[in-house]
């Protein structure tokens, strides 16, 4: 039975804490608080719910109970009521008038929606974002964030702390952000949930090339996203974005654990569900529009996503939307993709010029893939020697272990090819 | 991972005959599907006709011979199904727990095995019969 409980409280904590969270964070204004009340409530569910069984609405209870955890609080310790002054009239009268579960759906929504927008507020750094976001709003435990980001538990956990400090000494109101502020904010919520997409999705460092469980995880919250801020086009542009993307997430690894390149993949494997999924959330984000970067990208990996065959797929289309991209969003990376499709809709010798224009580009002087496309384009131009020395300085720069066992095996290839030629 | 949830048909599903208190009961389900997909859970929900409806092919060798429906076994039959993404079955439980049935109603989860789960089953398999 303690087992099961115990189980049945993770499966609980999972469902509840962000609107838990988030509903304490509404009262007290402060997020650090919330998480702590929130824990406070956790630890008495762990003593209680083993033997008292699991109650009928556990959302309702720990919310109850955490507010109770409050009081008890304050009344036990003078210095705090200071901290909680505010809290404790609002709970005190809230225990006089208010039934808890009378205002739940609609009003807990936006508040998971500020819990949200908080986690990914401006002044906190990336990684402390990141980490916030899976915790309050994944419902991730420390252990489990800590270990999707290979560092120890006890760093990730110093992460969190500093964090909740940081929102608390800039006195980052519990508020969804002004109309006026709210495009910028967006971005920097979208911002966080595809970076935690992409560590999973083409892990950065490691022995994997990709970690699915954090692909979920971001999946999850920009489908959470969408079912929040439904009429903005960018939720719907990233939730897209990351279906599609993760359609392909078991094509992408071969029997060895090696990468498969998109073009290489056996399509049968990519997940028709996601696909559909994606194309109908960027079908929204056009409804929507205007196209945004993330609605743009989605749109390039529909056109993938399209094609039953890598022959088929609609390479002018690609480059037709890595243009529009590239002026709404410049970037030597966005670039290098257009070049990419340049050479695939106009031949190699049209992509390798397009490379070169931006060869030279600061941003990509150690990025591994400016070697990689320029050898790929080489190579079909018959130029062996440069595409395999293009291969191998791009192993050399690559951070992951799979990846440079496949771009040493192109280098290869390319030598086999020119002894072949 | 994901699971199946699936529905099983009741005498009332089979004949497609509303309850008295369907509208409350639409919009119970109602609420709770939004609270699903407001939790990022629902990727694909659908309700099924009666069996009535349906068709079923049996195959014997080369034979194939097509059977109308509807089916007898009824709580066999499924009316309707839904696929989550959870992190665990626990949670699917606990989702599940939630969910607006009542009157004896017995609604079973499944897991999706995915083509790695597949695939590591497969070579289980292989490994014990090599042994």
């Amino acid at each position: 039975m303690t087992v099961e409980a115990h189980r049945a409280i993770d499966a609980v904590w999972r469902i509840e804490s962000a609107r838990l969270i988030a509903g304490l964070a509404r009262v007290t204004g402060d997020v650090g608080v919330a998480e702590e009340l929130a824990q406070d409530a956790l630890v008495a569910a762990l003593e209680q719910w083993p033997s008292a069984g699991v109650p009928e609405k556990p959302g309702a209870w720990l919310m109850s109970t955490a507010k109770h955890r409050a009081i008890d609080r304050i009344r036990r310790d003078a210095t705090l009521s200071r901290k909680y002054e505010r809290l404790g009239r609002e709970l005190l009268a809230a225990e006089e008038g208010g039934d808890p579960e009378s205002r739940m759906d609609e009003e807990m929504g936006d508040d998971v929606l500020t819990l949200v927008f908080t986690a990914c507020h401006p002044v906190l750094a990336m990684e402390a974002r990141v980490a916030l976001t899976l915790r309050v709003v994944g419902g991730l435990t420390t252990e489990e964030i800590a270990r999707a980001f290979l560092v120890p538990t006890a760093t990730m956990s110093q992460r969190i702390v500093r964090a909740k400090r940081t929102l608390a000494e800039a006195r980052v109101p519990f508020v969804v952000p002004s109309p006026g502020e709210r495009p910028a904010r967006l971005a920097a919520v979208l911002e966080v949930v595809y970076l935690i997409f992409n560590e999973g999705y083409s892990a950065t460092e490691g022995q994997d090339w990709v970690r699915p469980g954090l692909c979920d995880d971001a999946l999850r919250l920009g489908r959470v996203l969408q079912a929040l801020a439904p009429d903005e086009a960018e939720v719907h542009g990233l939730a897209a974005l990351m279906e599609i993307q993760a359609s392909r997430l078991r094509a992408r690894i071969g029997p060895g654990g090696e990468p498969v390149l998109l073009l290489d993949q056996d399509r049968g494997r990519w997940d028709r569900l996601l696909i559909q999924r994606g194309l109908a959330a960027l079908e929204r984000a056009v409804r929507l529009g205007p196209l945004g970067p993330y609605a743009l990208q989605a749109a390039i990996a529909a056109c993938h996503a399209r094609a039953r065959t890598a022959a088929e797929t609609d390479w002018p289309k690609i480059a037709a939307l890595y243009d529009a991209l590239a002026q709404l969003d410049p970037s030597p990376i966005v670039e290098l993709n257009r070049a990419v499709a340049v050479g695939m809709a106009f031949g190699p010798a049209a992509g390798l010029e397009a490379v070169d224009a931006v060869a030279s580009s600061p941003a990509l002087r150690r990025y591994h893939l400016l070697p990689a496309v320029r050898g790929d384009l080489l190579r079909k131009l018959g130029r062996w020697a440069e595409a395999r020395s293009e291969f191998e300085k791009a192993a050399d720069l690559t951070a992951n272990e799979r990846e440079r066992r496949l771009l040493r095996h192109r280098a290869a290839e390319c030598a086999a090819d020119e002894i072949a030629g | 991972m994901r699971v199946l949830v699936l529905v099983k048909a009741s005498p009332e599903s089979e004949t497609g005959q509303f309850p008295p208190d369907f509208k409350d009961l639409v919009s119970d389900m109602d609420k709770y599907n939004d609270a699903l997909t407001k939790a990022g859970v629902m990727l694909a929900a659908d309700g099924l006709y009666p069996s009535s409806k349906g068709k079923r092919v049996r195959f014997d060798d080369a034979k194939r011979t097509v059977i109308d429906g509807p089916f007898a076994e009824t709580k066999e039959l499924v009316a309707g199904f839904w696929i989550w993404q959870v992190r665990s079955m626990d949670e699917a439980v606990e989702w599940l727990k939630r969910a607006p049935f009542g009157g004896g109603a017995e609604v079973e989860i499944r897991p999706i095995q995915e083509q790695e789960d597949f695939q590591r089953d497969l070579d289980a398999t292989a490994a014990r019969a090599a042994r």
